[in-house]
């Protein structure tokens, strides 16, 4: 096998990288995230008309994406929508519902433990550490220095 | 157009953030786990700083359907939590404020699991 340099193999990384075409990715990042974002306002809408608290109804609206995205996720669309909408379907909490429905189905044959139990948090896992560890430490901040 | 500004805020907003992260997936090495962690820990610091909530304020749902309104849920938690428990409240305050949505997609996605079949990625 030939020895490469790190420059040629930075190079050959580049080649192989699929090419990103920011004028493409990004809108499509802003108009199917914007669109999600929009769904979740009219859920809320609906939801505060029904009489609901605000704090009671934002839940609520949260725990319906959720349904639709594990919904989707199980179709196989929400990936499938995934690969045109990029950081659109990954930043609101449908993509984090993805996160958590994807790996715990393609893992399935390895148990319910190990496999779906475990692989559930791949990436829920350090998203609800560094959540919670982040309102500790806000937390803690605000209990030294309460008025 | 009193109807439908409500929504059209959502969108730009919500979109607008959304934007926030592709730029960082075409432009970074950030991986989407990192973006993920990076949205929700970026939530709690500008909701601590107070510059989240007038955003939620103006644009709703735009505002907290995005991660980072994950994290400001977390924020706002422990902010009420210490309020009413004191010290005790710094443990049980963001857990308490996303108990919702965690427990609704470890859920749904375990009865997900059962129900449908691993689709080929193809």
């Amino acid at each position: 096998m030939q020895k490469m340099t790190p420059t040629e193999y930075g190079e050959l990384v580049k080649k192989a990288s699929p090419n990103s075409r920011s004028y493409r990715t990004i809108p499509m990042a802003f108009l199917v995230g914007g669109f999600i974002c929009a769904l979740g306002e009219g859920l809320r809408t609906l939801y505060l008309s029904w009489g609901l608290q605000e704090d009671v109804a934002g839940g609520l609206v949260s725990v319906t994406l959720i349904f639709l995205s594990v919904l989707c996720t199980g179709l196989n669309l929400y990936d499938n929508l995934a690969k045109y909408a990029g950081a659109g379907t990954l930043v609101p909490i449908t993509g984090f519902a993805n996160a958590v429905a994807s790996p715990t189905l393609e893992f399935k044959q390895e148990g319910m433990v190990l496999g779906m139990g475990a692989k559930m948090f791949t990436i829920a896992g350090p998203v609800i550490l560094y959540g919670v560890l982040a309102s500790f430490i806000y937390g803690a901040i605000l209990w030294v220095f309460r008025g | 157009m009193e109807l439908i500004l409500p929504y059209l805020k959502a969108f730009l907003v919500g979109g607008a953030i959304c934007a926030v992260g592709q730029v960082l997936i075409d432009y970074t090495k950030l991986t989407p786990a990192r973006i993920l962690v990076l949205f929700v820990v970026l939530g709690v610091a500008l909701t601590g700083l107070g510059i989240y909530q007038p955003l939620i304020d103006f644009a709703g749902a735009g505002a907290t359907v995005p991660l980072t309104g994950f994290g400001s849920l977390l924020a706002k938690g422990v902010q009420k939590a210490v309020e009413e428990q004191g010290a005790f409240g710094i443990l049980t305050g963001g857990l308490t404020a996303s108990a919702a949505g965690i427990s609704a997609a470890i859920v749904f996605s375990w009865i997900g699991a059962l129900v449908f079949k691993s689709g080929d990625k193809s």
